[in-house]
């Protein structure tokens, strides 16, 4: 009998994978609206793959950060947009098949990378619980460099954005 | 075969888990309609009526002193408030879209409910510890479920295909983004002392050293502010400021589905005072009764003072929504942006220095 949580990582993968074609290529609906709802669907199964894994932490910040603020936003400039024009644009052939080559190039890499893996937890090391605790001393000893690092580029781009949307500057 | 069945852990955690979640459901759906009755007796105290004294079964005024008094009181109004939703004509405007019409007031009462599932509502009763889920993440995870409160109203007020119900989603979602940043910054100077996010240690922690909002009360003001913003209640209800907008982002909704728009306003009161008592006023503890229950009825006290401090709570809710008028809406961006949240970060700093310096 299989166990629950395979069960369940086959649920959330699958799910994961259906939301997340109908987000970019919907048979019954082309209202950008809808595809960010499917998005949306998309992070929140994500984010129960990293509960499966015990990273809890990770799938909760998932949520919040991307599920309830990120795509809040682009839902709010979807709804001020003109969504007409959008639904009648007609598929591009040679889009399509641009598309199709670097999905299935990344695809390649993707499996290639999965073929060659083999389970490597050695012996002598305790799994890593994603607890926050751990999380942040990793993050802020480890890893303090390329952290530090991030939130420069996160404080120039919000910089950057607030020049851009202020229409008259001195 | 079935005997084996009741003694193994999963099943019986699985059995324990659905009982408490039908519990807690139950309980809560009682609260919301009273919160209603609380909130119409308290606004007519308040204004100087007398409110709903009216209603009552026929078979309940046969009862000789008793009947008479429980129909003055109203205890009977939140059934006929419930048959009325039910019974009303529900009428889906011509060119709205209808299956986001449909899903949005779903999507605005799920929320609500999940986040109760964190909440340490007890000590243990028997062997079960008194919360649906005791995750280690216990604040990020309320955190998380709030933040995706704003698609129910957002896709709401863009579904009804109308103006004001658009411009009160509009405002909801901008309103709400803001005051979560607060929020999110207030809380996490209580973790700083505490130094975990699971909130059964939070609640333990402050029944052996005193209630947090005597150690961080500037954090406790900005999380109450917030939580009027995040439940759409007055000072703070531009989504729905009736006086400019009709009803916001529910005017085209009738009958069931405005109810569950209004289920889903309690509810999220009901969540959100249950976070502060959690957060704030030690949970189910009292000073002098801080040890988990050992005994069955020492677990039910420590229900009743959760509830209890609930109660208060929410007639808090209740009672400022009829005392105060409402903020303009850039007032409210002000006070979110340029107020609370440099003096929460502020808050964080200086909790910081104290923790570093006195603890270790």
């Amino acid at each position: 009998m299989p166990q629950l949580t395979d069960l369940l990582f086959y649920a959330f993968a699958g799910l994961t994978l259906l939301f997340g074609f109908l987000c970019v290529a919907n048979p019954l609906s082309r209202n950008p609206v809808t595809s960010a709802m499917f998005l949306v669907l998309t992070i929140i199964s994500m984010a129960g793959l990293f509960v499966l894994l015990h990273a809890f932490f990770l799938a909760a910040v998932q949520i919040l950060v991307y599920a309830g603020a990120v795509m809040v936003l682009f839902l709010f400039v979807i709804m001020l947009l003109d969504l007409k024009e959008e639904e009648r644009r007609k598929l591009n052939a040679i889009a399509v098949g641009l598309g199709s080559v670097a999905v299935l190039g990344l695809a390649g890499v993707l499996l290639r990378a999965l073929i060659q893996a083999k389970p490597v937890i050695a012996a002598g090391t305790q799994p890593v619980e994603g607890s926050t605790k751990e999380l942040g001393r990793i993050l802020f000893q480890s890893y303090l460099l390329p952290f530090e690092i991030l939130s420069i580029l996160l404080l120039v781009a919000m910089v950057g954005v607030i020049l851009l949307s202020k229409k008259e500057l001195k | 075969m079935l005997e084996n069945l009741f003694i193994d852990p999963t099943f019986q955690f699985v059995l324990f888990s659905a009982a408490k979640i039908a519990v807690v459901f139950g309980v809560v759906m009682t609260f919301v309609a009273y919160a209603v009755l609380v909130e119409r007796k308290v606004s007519a105290f308040i204004q100087d009526r007398v409110g709903p004294n009216r209603t009552a079964p026929p078979l309940a005024l046969k009862i000789p002193v008793l009947g008479r008094f429980l129909q003055r009181c109203g205890i009977f109004q939140p059934m006929a408030d419930g048959l009325k939703f039910i019974l009303k004509e529900d009428f889906t405007p011509a060119y709205v879209r209808t299956i986001y019409f449909w899903i949005a007031p779903a999507i605005s009462v799920i929320p609500a409910f999940l986040t109760l599932a964190v909440i340490p509502f007890g000590s243990t009763l028997g062997k079960q510890q008194m919360v649906i889920a005791d995750l280690n993440v216990g604040i990020l995870y309320t955190f998380g479920i709030v933040s995706l409160g704003v698609y129910g109203i957002v896709l709401a007020g863009w579904a009804s295909n109308s103006k004001y119900p658009f411009l009160g989603g509009i405002r909801s979602s901008a309103q709400m983004i803001s005051y979560e940043i607060a929020m999110g910054m207030s809380v996490v100077s209580l973790f700083l002392i505490v130094g975990d996010l699971n909130l059964s240690k939070l609640i333990q922690w402050q029944a052996d050293n005193g209630w947090l909002v005597l150690y961080q009360p500037v954090a406790f003001v900005i999380f109450l502010v917030s939580a009027f913003a995040e439940t759409n209640r007055l000072p703070f209800d531009l989504p729905e400021s009736e006086t400019e907008l009709v009803g916001g982002y529910h005017t085209e909704y009738s009958s069931m589905k405005f109810a569950l728009f209004f289920l889903g306003e309690y509810a999220n009161m009901i969540a959100s005072s249950a976070m502060m008592v959690t957060l704030f006023f030690g949970g189910w503890s009292l000073p002098f009764l801080g040890k988990p229950a050992d005994s069955l009825l020492g677990g039910l006290v420590h229900i009743g003072i959760f509830i209890a401090k609930m109660i208060v709570l929410m007639v808090v809710f209740i009672w400022v929504r009829w005392m105060l008028p409402r903020f303009r809406y850039d007032q409210l961006m002000d006070l979110g942006w340029r107020r609370f949240i440099p003096i929460a970060l502020l808050n964080i700093v200086l909790t910081a220095l104290g923790v570093a310096l006195f603890n270790r």
